[in-house]
């Protein structure tokens, strides 16, 4: 366990319960493990594409982080290391789930089919985010730290009004659990018993700022105090995160009501390109997350238990490429949006104000080419 | 921080990493923990404990990350900071400095290029300046920490690269005070934050037309210091502000009002405005064609002179 800074002085000792294993499937050094509570049944294809995810996702990351270093990207928010916990987590979800991501759920996005370039465009700056949310089950991403997870709860009070078979499932990073919205959310959630499950990636650090300063107790054992069950999954565990989850969200659709779930993992890239690591974090740190890294220990299971060869990897590591290279060609090849843009969209009824300001634009623009 | 103990700085990853401008860097290792604190990722948080520490004779120097997330905090600030004050018939000063990086033009993803300052300036109980140059940066910040109210103090982030010397000497001009930055006998062009450059190079491009711009850098927007402004209208008869915020109700609409109010038998064209749209803040690929730039400053400054 981390250990508490305590920098304030006079402050009295935390108070910490004593803690619970993590919810582990798989060793770091790939063993498959049981859970008293977290059976999973899987078949030896679904291992291969839990595998062919994370190694797409990854080689997407790297892709873009590469894009951005290169000048085609505003910023980029590398998920390097929580594929296992974002791809375990978008896996779980049913086709009439809905999604509430913030900005780093590219792993999540990918197994909602929304395409790369899609996020992409985002972070270029083409638009404020491409894709269609109601299509794709997976809502726009949210920047503000939080807001997401009031929506998400709302939503699920939807379902819950229309009687649907659903989930919504809302992520949070570890810092965010700070935010007043945040712990609203979960009050809401609880007192309404909405179908949400809450899916806090805890990688250690808010930016800069480590977990320490966010919390004084272990964040899963938050939720006891709102009145709904709490779990710490190791987030580099593909194969528990989608158990634990997959049993979150049947619950919430049961009608028994909210989970959080703590996807104990690791950010082993900056926060975004723009931040710099070595400010805050020791490498050594890194050293040892690097350990128990969630495409490796997965990549060690398939090849120790003859699940699958070299050929397999072989295909994935191909297909990598090739995202990789359709990402890149897409990147240079978007087209810069249309300067009416901005104006076309900002009420569902356009006002006289906003169309008069958008044919003074255009005539503004035209006086340039003349 | 040398001079008075009591000054605190909170906000988030201000410490360790120095801000995500660096801003604050190397104070906490000069100043200690307990005066640069890395707060939890919590606006509301921030501000209203600030309040606290204030009653307790504090004077916090809050910072908030970007100009977009100041809207969990905006409930303190503006039924909390801005009334203490009047609700204690002043037995509770508030003298907390709120600093917002504010401002597009840097190719960031949305909430962080926002002009946010009229929401605050509307709200009565706040003091609200913009500083323009790294000079006026580092004396208006002292000041505005010195201050006995609350400040919320605007930065504009894609200004922050900027260098200049600061004469150590020379005694700064009170805060709340805008300030004549070019003189000019044509027109009166009024800026803060982030515009004054581009009116400063707008009327440098004007002068190479043959008109003479007069440029001021307004400084404090809440309250506003219209005598050099009335001043200098009286003499040219023409007005532009200029802002970076949605020009619908934004601080030109007030500014405009009030000269027309004062200059109304001098003024030889309306008051003119140039801000951005009145819509959302456009990803980054089109903020170039939302800011206003040196040429639309300019077309405004030719309307205003065809009158
Ligand atoms: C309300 C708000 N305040 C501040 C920020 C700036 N900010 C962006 S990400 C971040 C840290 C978030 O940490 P965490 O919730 O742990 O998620 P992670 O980035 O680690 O995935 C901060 C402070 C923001 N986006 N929104």
């Amino acid at each position: 366990m981390q250990e508490i800074v305590d920098p304030v002085p006079g402050a009295g000792e935390p108070h910490l319960p004593a803690q619970p294993d993590l919810v582990q499937l798989l060793t770091p050094e790939g063993e498959r493990v049981e859970h008293p509570d977290y059976a999973l049944d899987v078949t030896d294809e679904e291992l291969c594409s839990l595998y062919r995810d994370m190694a797409l996702v990854r080689r997407w990351d790297v892709e873009a982080t590469a894009l951005q270093r290169q000048g085609e990207l505003g910023i980029w928010a590398s998920l390097l290391g929580q594929e296992a916990a974002q791809v375990g987590a978008g896996r779980a979800m049913g086709t009439g789930d809905m999604a509430f991501p913030t900005y780093r759920e590219h792993g999540v996005a990918w197994t909602r089919d929304v395409d790369p370039l899609h996020v992409i465009s985002l972070f270029r700056g083409n638009d404020l985010g491409g894709w269609d949310p109601v299509a794709r089950r997976f809502n726009l991403y949210t920047v503000v730290i939080g807001a997401q997870c009031l929506h998400a709860t709302g939503y699920a009070m939807g379902i819950q009004r229309d009687d649907a078979e659903a989930a919504a499932l809302a992520f949070l990073g570890d810092g965010a659990t700070s935010q007043g919205e945040v712990n609203e959310s979960f009050i809401w959630a609880a007192t309404f018993s909405a179908p949400v499950v809450f899916f806090c990636q805890n990688n250690q650090y808010a930016i800069s700022v480590p977990i320490e300063r966010q919390s004084r107790v272990p964040l899963f054992q938050r939720a006891a105090g709102f009145g709904f069950p709490g779990v710490r999954v190791d987030g580099n565990d593909v194969l528990a995160v989608l158990a634990v989850t997959r049993a979150a969200l049947a619950r919430a659709r049961e009608g028994s009501g909210p989970t959080f779930i703590e996807a104990f993992t690791y950010r082993m890239g900056a926060h975004t390109t723009s931040d710099d690591p070595t400010r805050y974090r020791l490498a050594g740190e890194l050293e040892e997350w690097k350990l128990r890294d969630p495409i490796a220990r997965l990549k060690a299971h398939l090849s120790r238990s003859g699940k699958a060869g070299p050929e397999f990897f072989a295909a994935v590591d191909a297909e990598g490429d090739e995202l990789a290279v359709r990402i890149r060609k897409g990147t240079l090849e978007m087209p810069d949006p249309a300067g009416t843009d901005m104006f076309d969209h900002v009420y569902a009824e356009q006002t006289e104000e906003i169309a008069a300001q958008r044919a003074e634009f255009l005539s503004y623009h035209e006086g340039f080419e003349q | 921080m040398e001079d008075d103990p009591k000054v605190v700085l909170m906000g988030e990853d201000i410490g360790k990493l120095g801000g995500v401008f660096r801003i604050t860097d190397g104070l906490q290792k000069d100043f200690g923990e307990a005066r640069v604190v890395d707060t939890p990722l919590a606006e509301a948080g921030i501000i209203g404990t600030a309040v606290g520490l204030a009653m307790r004779g504090y004077r916090p120097v809050c910072e908030i990350q970007f100009d977009g997330f100041v809207f969990p905090a905006y409930n303190q600030i503006v039924t909390q900071v801005a009334k203490i004050h009047a609700r204690s018939r002043g037995r509770l000063p508030m003298p907390i400095t709120i600093r917002i990086p504010f401002g597009g033009g840097i190719g960031a993803v949305e909430h962080h290029s926002e002009s946010p300052e009229a929401y605050f300036a509307h709200t009565t109980g706040l003091k609200v300046v913009a500083v323009s140059n790294p000079a006026d940066a580092y004396w208006m910040l002292q000041q505005a920490i010195a201050c006995p109210d609350p400040v919320v103090f605007f930065e504009p982030k894609r200004r922050y690269w900027d260098k200049a010397d600061v004469d150590l000497d020379v005694a700064p001009p009170p805060l709340f005070t805008s300030r004549v930055v070019r003189a000019g006998d044509d027109l009166t062009l009024l800026a803060y934050g982030p515009m004054v450059k581009t009116a400063l190079q707008a009327a440098q491009a004007a002068e190479e037309e043959g008109r003479s711009i007069e440029v001021i850098d307004l400084r404090t927007l809440s309250p506003l210091d219209l005598g050099p402004v009335e001043e200098s209208v009286r003499r040219t008869g023409r007005c532009v502000v200029v802002h970076e915020a949605q020009t619908n109700l934004g601080l030109g609409a007030e500014i405009a009002t009030r000269v027309t109010e004062s200059c109304f038998h001098s003024l030889e064209a309306p008051v003119l405005r140039v801000g951005g749209y009145d819509v959302t803040y456009p990803p980054s690929k089109l903020e170039e064609e939302y800011l206003p730039d040196l040429d639309r400053v300019l077309d405004v400054v030719d309307r205003a002179m065809e009158f």
